[in-house]
């Protein structure tokens, strides 16, 4: 209903700009009745409108622009010569459809009919073709009073007037100067606080308010609605279904999120091709459907939203899900990985192989999707727009292809920090936390495994990373202090320890130049208020760097995969060994680890029959890891000792008996296992160890989980994903 | 017979330098530069020029010649390329000479590798080498 008042909007402001310019040109073929090109202007306009409203449903519309037409056609074939009558005739016409405009715009609908006398006349006209109409007396021909005289004063401010066609070239160049105004605005700002002059200060304030709104005043004027692009969905999924011999119902929810102009153009494409995978890959046959017992008709759905100051957009299917082994297997028949890197990854790790480069799962290629350019184009895409993008799919119940972008490119917010007497900017999307240690002994607060950094972060150990060493820089900091800025990458957290934090403002975003196409640590530079050059530090570049994040975009396969599965097997991996039950020495990745807590085995409670407790305001499931791993628990105890995993949005309680340590460790002398609940044994520190697959632990808490608890969880949290919408 | 053209001069380590002068957007001096660590070896840093953001090359470095004396304050020549400005540090700006085709080589063989790639030709002068750089190939630190 929406989108056809959407519809309805444009076609009025549409047809009012033609109708107006009609009117000259009517006149104008009077006097130069064999204007070719001017004829055919006119009939296009009447063409358009008659074309459109049949669409819209307005049928007196239509009638009356269709009689119109089929005058004009003639005109056109050259079959009669226009003459004054009929063009009195036709201007008549034409404010007859302007006058039925005029009230769908005001009351929606095409109001009294009073052109019952105009048809005929209409009708005589295009039917007596040479014939000279005399029913068209001229006296009644000058048909402006009646149609234009009294819903014209009413209908003040009416949308053919409060819009603007602007040229959106303009609007990148104001954007522009918008840009260079907040600097100037930075550099005053930052002039006046190094003095005391309260007139200056008063006009400072002043002018930061006003940029302030203009520069949101500007942002607005280039942003436009998801709908835009997600228009054109609904086609795309009829036609591929229909090729398809599937039955694919599409909801969209969310399509009136607004976002900038540019970045609505970079992921048009991106977002066509996921639809297209989803439909092509994704949603069954209707026969395979009935064999899986899901209902005929598959489910697309895809959803925009608000968070944090990006926009998310979620495409989910309820189709077969992505097999990981399958995927594993194709990337290594492709070279993409190794077998014994494909054996290494998890389940969820696997299925985002689709993303590399010269991948495609499609057995048979169609002509729909897996054409070569693949789901790593679609990644490509959205990261160079400062947007990541993450899979997550179950096998048999369907797939969610999540992408997160930025609002905007041209301004953004961002922290400014310090390293080696450089500043440098870091955008506040990849911030989640500032950290300060002060005091005398700060350097004990910075323990060490093996020469890795880590940091005590509520229990949690925060892997750190020093900025003046990743650049090369000889760091100038107080003795007494260190400053630590929390940064996340996809689910990957890290501490990056710099010289000192400043403030954050907001920083329009310059590319760097081709010289700078090597450096993978900096996402631009930016003009500082005093003038001076900062430059803005890439996140995920600078985790990489620092090994912190192995690997990512687009070098070698190898580190492309590593980038996706977080680790890779030669390099050394941060690993948290607990024991549970008979099992003396697990291992899990660190990064997996949200946090460790200590739980009162009193304050657990059940919920549908599961053990869960009440932690931060949320339901938290618990599982017991020596009950999973089928071996008996250890004695009860007072106190639970629990590892808070996090595996996407949802967290999941495992209850051990101990927690060994946390070590950072090149794993060697893997070897698969036999049981099921492991991923493999290696040697760590020393000792033989039993790795837990998580991705079984998760797929075990949700299988014998009934849907109900997720639901309530998805409640309480206000979660939204769309895999717990998947009707089972 | 080549068609006269205008070429802007700039000295670097004992060369004579020179660019089609309608490819120089501005000469300036005492520019700060903000260092660009891990950069490759080249590039000196980034000039604030009027709000546009301009990389800095050191064309000692681009050249393989010795570094400059330290009181010596470089000299920087903007020039426009396909892709937006660049800065070219040179040591001393000469004069605009205008010369044609009649005292034009191209640069021999034997020249070093690195400075024969960025070069277009010779221009031969009474007593003096008049070298002409290619923009596009001096300022690609990829070429």
């Amino acid at each position: 209903m929406m989108e056809d008042q959407e519809f309805v909007q444009e076609f009025l402001i549409e047809s009012n700009e033609n109708l107006t310019r009609l009117d000259g040109e009517m006149v104008e073929l009077e006097r130069r009745p064999d204007d070719h090109e001017l004829l055919a202007s006119v009939f296009r306009t009447v063409h358009t409108i008659k074309g459109t409203c049949g669409f819209l449903g307005f049928s007196r519309l239509e009638a009356l622009a269709h009689v119109t037409e089929d005058i004009l056609s003639d005109l056109r074939n050259g079959r009669r010569q226009l003459d004054t009558p009929l063009t009195s005739l036709i201007l008549e016409s034409v404010d007859a459809i302007k006058r039925i405009l005029r009230s769908i715009e005001t009351a929606s609908t095409e109001g009294e009919p009073f052109e019952s006398e105009l048809i005929p006349r209409l009708q005589q006209a295009r039917d007596g073709a040479t014939a000279a109409p005399p029913a068209a007396a001229p006296g009644t021909a000058v048909a402006e009073p009646p149609a234009a005289a009294e819903p014209a004063s009413s209908a003040k401010g009416a949308v053919a007037d409060s819009n603007l066609r602007v040229d959106v070239g303009l609007l990148d160049r104001l954007m522009n100067l918008v840009g260079e105004l907040v600097l100037t605005r930075n550099q005053l700002v930052q002039y006046n606080a190094a003095r005391d002059d309260s007139s200056l200060n008063a006009i400072s304030q002043r002018l930061n308010l006003i940029t302030t709104e203009l520069q949101e005043g500007v942002m607005k004027t280039r942003m436009q609605p998801i709908g835009l692009v997600w228009n054109k969905l609904p086609r795309v999924v009829r036609d591929l279904s229909t090729a398809l011999g599937k039955e694919i119902a599409l909801e969209m929810d969310g399509s009136d999120t607004e976002l900038d102009r540019t970045i609505l153009e970079a992921i048009k494409d991106p977002l066509t091709h996921i639809v297209r995978n989803s439909c092509d890959h994704g949603i069954e046959t209707p026969a395979g459907r009935l064999a899986r017992g899901k209902p005929v008709k598959g489910r697309l759905a895809l959803s925009a939203f608000h968070k944090g100051g990006h926009v998310n957009i979620e495409i989910g299917d309820d189709g077969g899900g992505i097999d990981p082994a399958r995927v594993k297997a194709k990337a290594v028949e492709r070279n993409l990985v190794s077998a014994g890197q494909a054996e290494r990854l998890s389940d969820a790790e696997a299925v985002n192989l689709v993303f590399l480069p010269g991948f495609s799962t499609a057995p048979m290629v169609t002509n729909i999707s897996g054409r070569g350019v693949g789901m790593d184009v679609v990644k490509t895409h959205i990261e160079r727009i400062g947007g990541t993008v993450v899979l997550s799919s179950q096998t048999g119940r369907g797939t969610v292809v999540s992408v997160k972008i930025p609002l905007t490119l041209a301004i953004i917010p961002g922290l400014v920090v310090s390293a080696g007497g450089e500043r440098f900017v870091i955008p506040q999307m990849n911030l989640h936390e500032l950290i300060r240690v002060e005091g005398e002994n700060i350097q004990s607060r910075i323990e060490y495994i093996h020469s890795t950094p880590v940091f005590r972060r509520r229990e949690t150990l925060l892997p750190l990373t020093d900025l003046s060493r990743i650049l090369g820089l000889a760091p100038d900091r107080r003795p007494d202090e260190i400053s630590i800025v929390v940064l996340q990458v996809d689910q990957h957290r890290f501490g990056l320890i710099v010289d000192s934090i400043s403030d954050s403002q907001e920083i329009v975003v310059k590319p760097l130049a081709l010289q700078f196409k090597g450096l993978n640590g900096y996402a631009g530079a930016t003009i500082m208020g005093d003038g001076r050059i900062a430059l803005i530090l890439d996140v995920p570049g600078i985790g990489q760097m620092s090994g912190m994040l192995a690997g990512a975009g687009q070098q070698t396969p190898a580190a492309a995969v590593a980038s996706h599965g977080g680790q890779s097997g030669d390099r050394r991996r941060s690993l948290l060994l607990f024991r549970a039950g008979s099992f003396g020495r697990l291992a899990m990745p660190l990064s997996q680890v949200a946090r460790l807590e200590k739980i009162a085995a009193s304050s657990v409670e059940r919920a549908a029959g599961r053990p869960v407790v009440q932690y931060r305001g949320r339901i938290l499931p618990l599982l017991s890891v020596a009950e999973f791993l089928g071996s008996a628990g250890a004695a009860e105890e007072d106190l639970l000792h629990v590892i808070i995993y996090r595996n996407g949005a949802s967290e999941l309680g495992l209850v051990v008996d101990e927690i060994i340590d946390a070590v950072e460790e090149a794993v060697t002398n893997r070897h698969g296992c036999g049981s099921s609940g492991l991923l493999a044994s290696a040697v760590v520190a020393g000792k033989i160890t039993d790795f837990l697959d998580l991705n079984a632990v998760a797929s075990r808490a949700c299988s014998t989980d009934p849907e109900s608890l997720h639901r309530l969880e998805a409640a309480l949290a206000g979660s939204r994903t769309l895999a717990e919408e998947v009707p089972a | 017979m080549s068609p006269v053209c205008q070429y802007a001069t700039f000295r670097v380590g004992g060369h004579c330098l020179a660019i089609p002068v309608l490819d120089v957007q501005e000469v300036l001096r005492g520019q700060r530069l903000t260092p660009v660590p891990l950069a490759p070896h080249a590039v000196t840093g980034l000039i604030n020029l009027r709000g546009q953001i301009v990389p800095a090359l050191e064309m000692r470095r681009l050249l393989d010649l010795p570094p400059r004396d330290g009181e010596l304050d470089p000299l920087s020549v903007v020039v426009r390329t396909e892709h937006g400005a660049v800065s070219l540090q040179v040591d001393e700006i000469g004069d605009v000479l205008e010369l044609d085709g009649s005292t034009f080589e191209l640069p021999p063989q034997n020249v070093d590798p690195h400075l024969r790639s960025r070069l277009v030709g010779v221009h031969k002068l009474k007593g003096r080498l008049l070298l002409v750089l290619d923009i596009r190939r001096t300022v690609d630190l990829n070429a």
